[in-house]
């Protein structure tokens, strides 16, 4: 039995899930090998050499690589999945569109975003926006698993020499193309792997009021995050969205602002550690789930919280 | 063109859903059932690129128990042409719902696919790309934004980063985000003409399709409950708060 772990990347930098899910892997079995499939990726796959629980790299680039397309990357890890117990990656919008593909050629009934591994063939995974749990156990010989990468810790980026090997090409398909993509540039921290986010919901009325929400997040380092109401209103864009359909996140502290509250929402930041609710209507559901709840006007809550903030001299970053 | 839009039934969104005491799943008995969020988004869409003179017919599919058949009326009175409920009983796999789509695709050889990008009740996300897989088709997953070209679609698609913009020829599989159009609702005349359109209606089994589960579902249980929290006077306690008693700040 062995672990095939496929590895997220930019073709220079390893994306930061990968770490969780090697660590969700190396829970399955210690023999986990990695696949970097990409374009001029050498910095990848040496960087995943490091990582101390990958026993082996198998390193496939190309220029039909560049843009992680799963048509193209499907046959490859098709491919090499011959040698594998498992097949794993993170449960992100990367591996939501290329797992399933390979799930499929492989006949195997995927097991989507788990967040506990009880054994190699049993999984912990949310159902129903996180109202309940399910324990399943896969049946099919091979297995193909996403992982949530909030529920499991980083693995360690050094100390590891793994053997890189050099793979083959699969084919191109023929009938999608890349065009453009936009991504959106922050210097703030990652919404996935921040230590504190602080989010808006549609109670902030505009875009423009989230400069009230940014100001707060330039003093916390947080990351910024939003209800769905607020990303369809247009006051900020999708990428900051969190819930069911969005991104889910565990930082240390959720301050959640003019945010009711829908199951939606709170199946992505209900596993905060430390969870602050800031509404105006009292009876809004956010507070059940609040470990401090303000019932206030956020317009002028905010500007006393960063007051506040600023008196004191201790932010971490 | 011809749109084939797969709609799934499941327990509507804002039901606060409930473990059964056994363990054995979620209370499903007298609960509001309702088509799955983003597969509307895909109907709706289907329905506009049919209102913009670019395709000819949809018809919208789904499986599950005879009771589905109100999802498929519901698609059918938003603007599809035609409706088939495959039956099929008990959990059907995304990897199962997938094959049994693939012979209606060949069986109706439609140019398009949509579907919502993720089911709200097992959340797995898989199903249009596992048919786009077996079909061979390219697929455009997570779509916000759809521009029909002559033999493709060029698609904006929500990812973590951002969007991306993929183009894609038919015949080809759509994953619809909720953030792609804005559903119509039903008019009282469209339900009462939904009822009259056709409905075909065809057993799994005569398919050819093995829908035996391969994912064993041991337990279901409620998650961990979160204490309950306390309402702060101000904001000068809140922040006390953080600091001394939290340390998150």
């Amino acid at each position: 039995m062995s672990v095939l772990l496929i590895v997220e990347h930019s073709n220079k930098e390893v994306k930061p899930f990968t770490l969780n899910a090697i660590t969700a892997a190396s829970q399955i079995d210690q023999d986990l090998h990695a696949i970097v499939i990409g374009n001029k990726s050498e910095t990848v796959a040496k960087s995943i050499s490091e990582i101390p629980n990958v026993k082996k790299v198998i390193h496939v680039d190309n220029e039909i690589y560049e843009n992680y397309l799963p048509e193209n990357f499907t046959p490859v890890i098709t491919k090499y999945a011959e040698n594998y117990s498992h097949i794993v990656c993170s449960a992100n919008t990367f591996g939501k569109n290329l797992m399933p593909r390979v799930a499929a050629l492989l006949d195997t009934s995927q097991v989507s975003d788990i967040i506990k591994v009880i054994s190699p063939d049993t999984f912990l995974r949310p159902i129903y926006a996180g109202n309940a749990f399910a324990t399943v156990k896969s049946t099919d010989k091979k297995k193909c698993i996403t992982i949530r990468p909030t529920s499991f810790d980083p693995a360690a980026t050094s100390g590891g020499s793994a053997e890189i090997v050099k793979g083959e090409n699969g084919e191109s398909f023929s009938s999608i193309k890349f065009i453009k993509r936009e991504e959106v540039k922050s210097d703030r921290p990652e919404l996935g792997t921040a230590r504190i986010v602080i989010s808006g919901g549609r109670g902030m009325q505009s875009g423009d009021n989230f400069k009230l929400i940014t100001a707060i997040a330039d003093k916390l380092n947080a990351a910024i995050g939003a209800s769905r109401a607020a990303v369809d209103a247009g006051y900020i864009t999708n990428d900051h969205q969190v819930g069911q359909t969005g991104k889910v996140v565990v930082p240390d502290l959720y301050i959640a602002v003019g945010i009711s509250g829908a199951i939606q929402h709170l199946a992505g930041m209900k596993e905060s550690k430390i969870i602050v609710a800031i509404n105006k209507d009292g009876e809004a559901p956010i507070f059940s789930v609040a470990d401090y709840g303000l019932e206030a006007d956020l317009f002028e809550a905010l500007p006393q919280f960063l007051e506040e903030l600023n008196k004191l001299n201790t932010i971490q970053k | 063109m011809k749109i084939l839009v797969a709609v799934k039934r499941v327990i509507d969104y804002n039901v606060q859903v409930r473990v059964k005491e056994d363990g054995t799943g979620v209370v499903t008995d007298n609960v509001k059932m309702s088509t799955n969020p983003p597969d509307d988004n895909a109907i709706e869409e289907a329905v506009k690129i049919k209102e913009s003179g670019k395709a000819k017919e949809i018809v919208a599919v789904t499986i599950g128990e005879e009771k589905s058949q109100e999802t498929v009326r519901k698609a059918l009175a938003v603007g599809a042409d035609r409706g088939i409920l495959v039956k099929a009983e008990g959990i059907i796999e995304p990897l199962a719902v997938s094959k049994i789509l693939q012979k209606i695709v060949e069986k109706e050889k439609p140019d398009l696919v949509f579907m919502g990008k993720q089911a709200i009740d097992d959340d797995c996300n898989q199903t249009g790309q596992m048919l786009a897989a077996l079909l061979n088709w390219p697929q455009a997953t997570f779509a916000s934004k759809i521009e029909v070209k002559e033999k493709s679609l060029e698609v904006t698609r929500e990812v973590d980063e951002g969007l991306e913009v993929i183009e894609v020829n038919t015949p080809s599989i759509v994953t619809c985000d909720l953030r792609l159009n804005e559903p119509r609702y039903a008019s009282l005349p469209n339900i009462m003409k939904a009822k009259k359109k056709p409905l075909e209606q065809i057993n799994a089994s005569d398919l050819g399709v093995d829908t035996k589960p391969r994912i064993e579902q041991i337990k279901v249980e409620e998650p961990p409950k979160r204490k309950a929290g306390i309402k702060v006077a101000n904001v000068a306690e809140l922040v006390q708060k953080l600091k001394n008693e939290a340390k998150v700040i």
